[in-house]
């Protein structure tokens, strides 16, 4: 490729990733001095709904994390929206693992919803009527409404999932990124919390989702992101998850089990 | 006990009232400031701040003395004490954060670090101008017979602006406590907010170095919350009753030692404190301890009730004696261990619910009101009529009776 190729092919792959909900280049992440994730590159589309599935330890919670500024970044890029997350952070929704809070906290399920109403209602203000409205219909999306007084603690893994995915319905954002939103929850939230989400594809939003069950990734999702500290593959379904990339996702731990339970014949 | 209800409606002289009034300030800034530290799992930390104070007063002292003024000139020592709290405070954070350490490792090596270092100070200063002793002891469990007005006057002020910062801070100290990466990604600045509740820890602890000093601060800061989470679920009214829970245990507290002169004020407000813990732990309704061993024995009586019936109705022997106990007392069965009318009936009715739930859990399309089989609850209060109707017509179907 001649220098000249190469910068428009540059600018080309720019411009066809301008303002994507979330585009990542290069990013390495680091806990001492093993990389968690290293160079990984990926292009989450608008109206897209991805699965990042990796084996255990592959990086998938610290690529969300990362994105989202909670963990420092050691090199790469992040842009959300074209601007970096902290401008466009209004845009975006983080629904993180059931299990990384104290579900003994003092608060009812209406409360957690309200959190996602941070931004708007600010330091001084009371919630107001439309807020609890609000955080009722998101309830109501999530098919928990008669839970809204119930403290939190009270609540099964399925049930609590549910709150959080209602206080990031609260944040109307364009962006969804959850962590392993399907882990440990009863079979009817799980097909309740696909349908909310297929919904927000509808409505042309964006939906990223840590996902570590193989059999359904090709039910739910569109577009699968395999990584294992560095990037295998990424792309649509039908021609990204194949039985040679999850070899090489996974390798020796891949089994033929496992394949026949992602419903692909052996690699 | 006159001496005390005199105390408590504020007529045992003015000095006695300026302290009431002044601790009960101080403990409603407690409770309240206290509860984001309570709910933030930092307890330790606000001790270590504490106890950081020390070196800070002996300082101000040494250095009001050197410019020739007078060393124990309130402003100057509370001044002292906030900022070699705050540098305790930092050094926490700095060593949690940059070294591999734990953050309790760096909360033990900071309170003795500094808390020696105060003490040695302290010393220092009783052999270097022993005439003028300040009194400095007091900073170390409170001492309220000398106070002013002045000091009644800093409270009420700091108290204020403490209850206006956690006024304005509420909303994001909630969210940090609760769930600090997602509120991260809100745009809270995690670290700002706890270094602000922090703060907050700070300025109570330094207005309170006075009354209950600086070995018990921790414990009005801490107590009222702690007590105040066995009588709600909800954050906000965490705050509120925790307030009141400091300031009435330090307006209480201060009535008594003004009724007994040899009680120190300190440690009797933080007694009157723990007595209201004690109490809300063995009596509140809900969390407390009697209140769930109440609940617990309620439901074991249920599940033999219900294990009984079931061993009634399918004619096995029941050997369990607690089961006999509870089936005899409400007269489902003789003496002998032989049904009652009354038990036949209830019996069947427990063997028929039983039969229509597990068709419930064998239909894969009800599988939410499956969810909510436990085996007692009544399926008149799961089922509509109609529903219960329809699987009876299912289970006469299939086994050609209803039992």
């Amino acid at each position: 490729m001649t220098g000249a190729a190469r910068i428009a092919a540059a600018r080309e792959r720019d411009s066809a990733e301008a303002g994507q909900p979330l585009v990542i280049h290069g990013l390495t992440v680091s806990y001492g001095e093993k990389p968690a994730i290293f160079s990984v590159d990926a292009v989450f589309r608008k109206g897209t709904m991805t699965a990042i599935v990796g084996p255990n330890g592959a990086g998938k919670s610290t690529l969300l994390k990362a994105a989202l500024d909670i963990v420092p970044r050691l090199s790469g890029t992040v842009t959300v929206f074209g601007e970096s997350f902290a401008r466009a952070r209004r845009r975006v929704a983080y629904v993180p693992q059931r299990a990384s809070v104290d579900w003994d906290f003092p608060a009812r399920v209406i409360d957690v919803v309200m959190m996602g109403l941070y931004r708007e209602l600010g330091l001084w203000r009371f919630a107001a009527a439309r807020h609890r409205d609000r955080a009722m219909a998101c309830l109501q999306r999530v098919g928990m409404t008669e839970f809204a007084m119930r403290q939190i603690g009270q609540l099964s893994g399925g049930q609590q999932q549910r709150v959080f995915l209602a206080r990031a319905l609260a944040q109307d954002a364009d962006l969804y990124l959850l962590d392993e939103p399907f882990a440990g929850v009863d079979a009817a939230t799980e097909r309740a919390l696909v349908d909310v989400l297929a919904g927000l594809k509808r409505d042309g939003r964006t939906v990223v989702c840590v996902h570590h069950d193989l059999s359904t990734v090709a039910d739910y999702f569109d577009q699968v992101l395999l990584i294992n500290i560095r990037k295998i593959a990424d792309g649509p379904i039908v021609t990204t998850f194949t039985p040679d990339n999850l070899q090489a996702t996974y390798g020796g731990r891949l089994t033929s089990a496992h394949l026949a339970e992602a419903g692909l014949p052996a690699a | 006990m006159d001496g005390f209800l005199q105390a408590l409606l504020l007529q045992s002289g003015y000095n006695a009232a300026l302290v009431a009034i002044g601790a009960a300030l101080l403990g409603v800034a407690a409770g309240g400031a206290g509860t984001f530290i309570f709910l933030r799992k930092r307890a330790l930390v606000s001790d270590a701040l504490a106890h950081a104070t020390l070196p800070g007063v002996g300082l101000a002292f040494i250095a009001m003395v050197a410019l020739g003024g007078d060393g124990r000139n309130i402003v100057g020592l509370l001044t002292g004490s906030a900022l070699s709290a705050a540098a305790g405070l930092l050094a926490v954070e700095w060593i949690a954060r940059r070294t591999r350490l734990p953050e309790d490792a760096a909360i033990g090596a900071v309170l003795s670090v500094f808390f020696g270092l105060g003490i040695v100070l302290l010393t220092v200063i009783q052999t270097m101008s022993a005439g003028r002793q300040a009194g400095l002891q007091g900073f170390l469990l409170g001492s309220t017979a000398g106070m002013l007005l002045q000091d009644a006057m800093i409270i009420a002020l700091a108290g204020l602006a403490a209850a206006l910062f956690v006024f304005a801070m509420r909303r994001p100290m909630t969210l940090v406590a609760f769930d600090a990466e997602f509120a991260a990604t809100t745009g809270v600045d995690v670290r700002r907010t706890d270094l602000a509740m922090m703060g907050l820890a700070l300025l109570v602890t330094v207005i309170g170095l006075k009354v209950v000093g600086l070995v018990l601060i921790v414990a009005l800061l801490i107590i009222p919350s702690v007590a105040a989470r066995f009588w709600t679920e909800r954050a906000d009214h965490l705050v509120l009753i925790a307030a009141a829970i400091g300031g009435a245990s330090a307006y209480v507290g201060a009535a008594i030692s003004a009724a007994e002169p040899q009680a120190p004020t300190g440690p009797i407000i933080v007694l009157v404190c723990s007595a209201v813990f004690a109490a809300s732990l063995l009596l509140a309704p809900r969390r407390g301890v009697l209140a769930s061993m109440l609940r617990r024995r309620r439901f074991q009586l249920r599940v033999h009730r219900r294990q009984g019936l079931l061993a009634l109705g399918r004619a096995e022997p029941i050997l369990d004696g607690l089961t006999l106990a509870v089936l005899r007392r409400e007269g489902l069965i003789r003496r002998d261990g032989v049904a009652t009318e009354a038990g036949q009936a209830e019996a069947a009715k427990a063997l028929r619910d039983e039969a229509r739930w597990r068709l419930v859990r064998q239909n894969h399309a009800s599988e939410a009101v499956a969810a909510r089989y436990d085996g007692l609850t009544p399926i008149e209060a799961v089922l509509t009529r109609d529903e219960i109707a329809e699987i009876d017509r299912r289970l006469a179907a299939t086994s050609g009776v209803v039992r």
